[in-house]
């Protein structure tokens, strides 16, 4: 493409963002902040993951993008097509070939490798920002690690209804010091992040923060001793690939309430049947 | 007794007005010191030094851990909140501020625990539930909002809420100040049973004479910034010195 610099962004903001991604890197779960650009697409489709993608794309890598776990959907095919376009790189749906995986609200079924790098996009980096409105607050409670008000929370949510009420988004500690949002990724994703050898980033375009975990990093989802974190999964089996233990998406199938369980991991489910058949 | 906490020649203006001006007092261990006079003497300025809450522009706070006496501001931001979170404790004059009224009572009072490492969901539940019984508040309010609570029982709840902990030092702003007459004599009652049962040092701030005589060992008596007076509280109510207490004494009516 002419007229763009390779991967759309100039080198200069390049290097802002890897720097931010240093420092990110060596401050497990802290948010660093950023001078996040404007982005040919608005907020909320993934300007803060698309930055990370284009400050870390090199001509060898190549591009997974997953939106809710699906290759095919609009907002991932997008993206795919403008790395495709303004970095010229290979792209795959398969994740065990992918180099760079920029992802939507989950993390891949198979496990991910230290030769992988997963970019995470973040709508709220702030995983406090429902108990405390101020930025200034809870930039503060972060640096004295003052976390009892989320326990709180958990405590109310357990009083009330029994267990955690949200099933995405669930807080985590990370490296034993910043409670950090693994963004709204299911529950049932988060033992994923707990030491996971591909190098883990977080990119929030509107907030203008980008965090890190880095590979085998310890990430621990917030509980109680006596109510272990415990995410639940939808007790059947995906009705396209027979998968018993993947993540599924509870489908609507016709105009008479007839609905059906099928893997949200599309690339999973493709290769499961594949193997199956 | 030992020394608990010590004030060492504290000034502090707010814009021109000087709120304290060269205030110094020891605190021991288990004993309760009254801070009285008149609005806007710097009463509510001094506690929150003593506190931790503000940081003096002179002098300093020093707090005898153990053996040693370290001054907060050596301490550090970071160390003086673990103190803030668990050793000690603070009562406000209006519980609204000080809890949570979207958690439920037992939330609130389970807060300090949570705060300082608690992790285990029954204990906390169980800890909540026997203060909301030492505060004389029905173990079937546990689960309720405090928004539903009337302002006697909210200033119970914020008492469980900071005693929860086992604190060894209380600061309390007007704990009745915004209650009733009847309802103030019971909360005072039950702070000096639990002070007493727990063994607590207490900093207390009150513009009321009789609180003072019914609680404190010791009384501060301030006007405009300054101590002008101090001594055991039965000595300097029965024989007040300084022109401004015998003012104040006399303003109150016989008992
Ligand atoms: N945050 C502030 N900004 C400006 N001035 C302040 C502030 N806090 C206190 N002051 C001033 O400092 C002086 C002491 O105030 P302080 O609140 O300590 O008095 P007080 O003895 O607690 O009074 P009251 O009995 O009315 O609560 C007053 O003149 C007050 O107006
Ligand atoms: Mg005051």
């Amino acid at each position: 493409m002419q007229g763009y610099n390779f991967a759309y962004l100039d080198e200069t903001t390049k290097r802002m963002i890897r720097r931010a991604i240093l420092k990110a890197v060596a401050i497990p779960g802290h948010q660093v902040p950023f001078a996040s650009r404007e982005m040919p697409l608005p907020y909320g489709w993934g300007t803060g993951g698309i930055q990370l993608t284009a400050s870390l794309i090199g001509a060898d890598d190549v591009l997974k993008v997953i939106d809710q776990g699906a290759d095919d959907t609009t907002n991932a095919i997008s993206i795919r097509s403008f790395f495709a376009r303004t970095a010229g790189v290979r792209t795959t749906t398969h994740t065990d070939a992918a180099t760079l995986i920029q992802t939507r609200h989950r993390i891949p079924e198979i496990p991910l490798r230290d030769d992988q790098i997963i970019v995470y996009q973040v709508p709220m980096p702030e995983p406090l920002y429902r108990l405390e409105p101020s930025r200034a607050v809870s930039r503060r409670m972060h640096a004295m690690a003052d976390y009892g008000p989320m326990h709180v929370k958990l405590y109310e949510d357990i009083t009330r209804f029994g267990r955690v009420a949200v099933s995405y988004d669930h807080p985590v500690v990370v490296n034993r010091r910043y409670l950090m949002s693994p963004s709204p990724i299911p529950a049932f994703d988060n033992p994923k992040l707990h030491r996971m050898p591909a190098l883990q980033l977080f990119g929030a375009g509107r907030e203008k923060r980008i965090y890190a975990v880095p590979p085998h990093t310890d990430v621990v989802s917030l509980d109680f001793e006596d109510r272990p974190f415990n995410p639940i999964r939808a007790p059947h089996r995906c009705a396209l690939c027979g998968a018993e233990h993947s993540y599924l998406d509870e489908m609507v199938i016709d105009d008479r309430g007839g609905r059906m369980f099928a893997c949200s991991d599309t690339d999973y489910c493709a290769s499961y049947q594949a193997r199956e058949a | 007794m030992s020394v608990l906490l010590e004030a060492r020649h504290i000034s502090h203006r707010f814009g021109r007005t000087l709120a304290l001006d060269d205030v110094s007092l020891t605190l021991r261990r288990h004993e309760i010191l009254a801070i009285v006079g008149e609005s806007g003497s710097g009463k509510t300025t001094l506690l929150n030094m003593l506190s931790g809450r503000l940081t003096p522009q002179s002098g300093d706070i020093l707090y005898y851990d153990g053996h040693a006496a370290t001054s907060l501001r050596v301490r550090g931001e970071r160390a003086v909140r673990t103190l803030q979170r668990a050793r000690w404790g603070y009562v406000a004059q209006d519980p609204r501020a000080a809890l949570r009224l979207d958690i439920s009572a037992g939330g609130n009072i389970g807060a300090r625990l949570m705060a300082s490492g608690a992790r285990n969901y029954d204990d906390i539940r169980a800890m909540a539930a026997r203060w909301l019984e030492a505060v004389e508040i029905d173990v079937d309010r546990l689960d309720d909002w405090p928004r539903t609570f009337s302002g006697g029982m909210l200033q119970r709840l914020q008492i469980a809420a900071t005693l929860v902990t086992d604190p060894e030092l209380v600061f309390m702003d007007e704990p009745t100040g915004g209650l009733d007459v009847s309802v103030q004599a019971r909360i005072l009652d039950l702070i000096r049973s639990l002070v007493r049962r727990l063994g607590l040092a207490v900093v207390i701030v009150t513009h009321d004479i009789g609180v003072a005589r019914l609680l404190a060992d010791r009384l501060i008596v301030m006007r405009r910034g300054c101590i002008v007076e101090h001594g055991l509280t039965d000595q300097v109510l029965d024989d007040p010195q300084h022109p401004y207490t015998q003012l104040l004494v006399a303003s109150v009516l016989p008992v």
